[in-house]
């Protein structure tokens, strides 16, 4: 099971000038065995979303609720979130230097799985999710995402989705900046992902591209913090077609 | 040529350096004893210098210092002031360095045969047992030689230690000196090296133990072409104070100086001091210079002081600037870090590594670096506690 379940859920963001509410009732539902996207203009909230769901330091649920198999996750650290099988691919992957890749991956299987990876089997697993988005072996001796081009650090994160192996994951903004055959190939990252079982998947995305090959089963259309309207595949068209002024402007 | 001295070399020997230094000297008289007004000497908390500095350290004090090298290719002897090599690289700029110099009547002598390879490094162990001593060091390095002499320091000891290094032309030598030292050993001295035409000289200085610390560290050229990589690593714990100064002295046209100092500091009372002093000397046209310090202050309580200095007296040159950062960790890092499941105290340990691990990387010399990084886990190790406690 991987349901992510999110209820009427206010989150603010601390800023310099005090703290500014962004989030304004969030409900919304993601089954295990389905792929979700969360389509909207920029600006309307769909990162904080991400960053509320992983508990990032800078932004504080206020009220409601996120669970994850049963599990409250608003109340776990961010460590113990990631535990309880969340993984989040952020839009801007942040550089760690001097931390090879295959050092960091191999000491958060170690905490993930509570025991370390096999010494054998391990170079080969952190070469075949490498090899899977387009990356070669070499990116494993690299530092985290230093010197990676915009592509290469997206591409490194579903790599890092399919060895780390979580329930549920959140990707926000997975495809902005990639060119098509990159988006191509993250996508594909992403369905071998899924098509395990028991996996829940939530893009967040600004551009309609992503889900042509990743066919999501829900689209939501988030605007001014919440979800202002849900459906299939047919709604992302829409959105292809016009853009996204009709719920901007009906909301007011 | 106005830019060469009399005798047709570089300058930078005898003479003022330059408004940033004292003038060198090999009389222990022309340093008297500091009262903490000097410009060198205004961060140093002095009480805990006065027992290294008063009095002249003990000849034949029993201290053991132990050489492992290949006879094949290195010559081990003594020098006496004056003798050889010494006293043309390094001339005492400090008390401290003065007080070794003249402390030492016989110098320990490492010469590197010319053209020599070494496949392993050759060792120097400073090993202390409470004495006040000095160690002056020469490396001759013959010419075309491609070399890697470590000198390790340990035990407890008031310790005058001067590193006078000949980088010889077209020479490869990389100078690793590991403070490795017991909790209540004071240190002071001065490593100054020479380089030669086109020769490549790497000084790593890797500070983490002892009570206070306080090296002077300098580089001239004797030639152009010549490059040189002064690194460093220092971990301040509590109640430790660590010094590092420098002084690059480009004085020679199509050279280059590279500094990188890093420190973490952890623990109340805990004291970095890195002074970066470069002179790029008029005619030392197309050099190229840079020199960073940052600092990653864990906890609170500590003090990190970072003074970089450039005095540039041509315009003609290729590059010269500094920078210096002093900062606490970087919570998008942690987070990033901890989003994949690493516990906090796994993450900053992590940061902790990578941030000194950043600087071995760039060393270029695969067994050193695995030297290094086996230096900095241990140290690492020994710091857990306090960098995984602290929220």
């Amino acid at each position: 099971m991987a349901d992510l379940i999110i209820r009427d859920l206010y989150a603010e963001v601390l800023t310099e000038d005090g703290p500014k509410p962004i989030l304004k009732g969030v409900n919304l539902t993601a089954r295990s065995g389905e792929i979700h996207a969360i389509m909207g203009p920029n600006g309307s909230g769909k990162s904080t979303l991400a960053y509320a769901i992983a508990g990032h330091p800078k932004y504080r649920v206020t009220s409601g609720s996120v669970t994850l198999n049963g599990v409250e996750l608003t109340e776990l650290s961010v460590t113990d979130r990631a535990k309880a099988g969340l993984f989040l691919g952020m839009q801007y992957p942040v550089e760690v230097p001097g931390v090879s890749l295959a050092n960091f991956l191999r000491t958060a299987k170690t905490a993930l799985d509570g025991a370390a990876p096999k010494v054998r089997t391990w170079p080969k697993e952190v070469n075949a999710a490498l090899e899977l988005v387009g990356l070669d072996g070499t990116f494993g001796a690299r530092s985290v995402n230093e010197g990676f081009s915009g592509g290469e650090k997206k591409r490194a994160e579903i790599a890092q989705l399919h060895i780390l192996n979580p329930l549920f994951a959140v990707l926000d903004e997975i495809d902005s900046g990639l060119d098509i055959d990159a988006v191509r190939e993250v996508a594909e990252g992403i369905n071998t992902f899924a098509a395990q079982s028991e996996r829940g998947v939530l893009l967040i995305t600004h551009y309609t591209r992503v889900l042509r090959y990743t066919k999501p089963d829900f689209v939501h259309v988030f605007v001014a913090g919440k979800v202002v309207q849900e459906g299939g595949q047919e709604l992302a068209d829409l959105l292809e077609a016009e853009g996204y002024e009709r719920f901007v402007k009906g909301r007011a | 040529m106005a830019f060469r001295d009399a005798a047709g070399g570089y300058p930078g020997g005898g003479a003022v350096e330059s408004h940033l230094h004292p003038v060198p000297s090999f009389d222990v008289a022309d340093f008297p004893m500091p009262s903490g007004r000097e410009e060198v000497w205004r961060f140093a908390p002095l009480p805990r210098f006065v027992a290294l500095l008063r009095e002249p350290p003990v000849a034949d004090s029993g201290a053991a210092v132990a050489v492992a090298h290949d006879p094949m290719n290195t010559t081990l002897g003594t020098l006496a002031p004056g003798v050889g090599a010494r006293g043309t690289a390094l001339v005492p700029v400090d008390r401290a360095s003065a007080l070794a110099s003249g402390g030492a009547t016989q110098a320990r002598h490492i010469h590197i045969a010319a053209a020599a390879t070494l496949a392993e490094p050759i060792v120097v162990t400073v090993t202390g047992a409470g004495q006040h001593f000095a160690e002056h060091l020469v490396i001759e390095a013959g010419a075309g030689c491609d070399a890697t002499v470590v000198v390790e320091h340990r035990g407890s000891a008031l310790f005058l230690g001067n590193i006078e290094v000949i980088v010889g032309d077209g020479a490869k030598l990389s100078v690793v000196s590991v403070q490795d030292w017991a909790a209540d050993a004071v240190h002071g001295g001065m490593h100054a090296a020479t380089v030669g035409r086109d020769a490549q000289y790497r000084h790593v200085m890797m500070t983490f133990g002892g009570d206070a610390v306080r090296i002077q560290n300098c580089v001239k050229y004797a030639g152009p072409g010549g490059s040189a990589e002064l690194y460093g690593l220092y971990f301040t714990d509590a109640g430790q104070y660590q010094e590092h100064r420098l002084f690059v002295d480009q004085n020679a046209p199509h050279t280059t100086s590279r500094v990188d100092y890093r420190g973490a500091l952890q623990g109340q009372g805990a004291h970095s001091v890195w002074v970066g002093d470069v002179l790029i000397r008029r005619g030392a046209n197309d050099i190229d210079s840079y020199e960073a310090n940052k600092n990653l202050v864990l906890t609170d309580g500590c003090r990190a002081d970072s003074v970089p200095n450039l005095e540039i007296e041509t315009g003609n040159i290729k590059g010269a600037g500094h920078s210096s950062t002093t900062g606490r960790f970087d919570d998008e890092q942690l987070f990033y870090l901890m989003s994949r499941g690493l516990s906090a105290a796994e993450a900053r340990r992590l940061v902790v590594q990578g941030f000194f691990y950043d600087i071995i990387r760039r060393i270029g010399v695969p067994a050193l670096e695995e030297r290094l990084k086996t230096h900095v886990d241990a140290e690492l190790a020994k710091a857990a506690t306090q960098i995984e406690g602290q929220e």
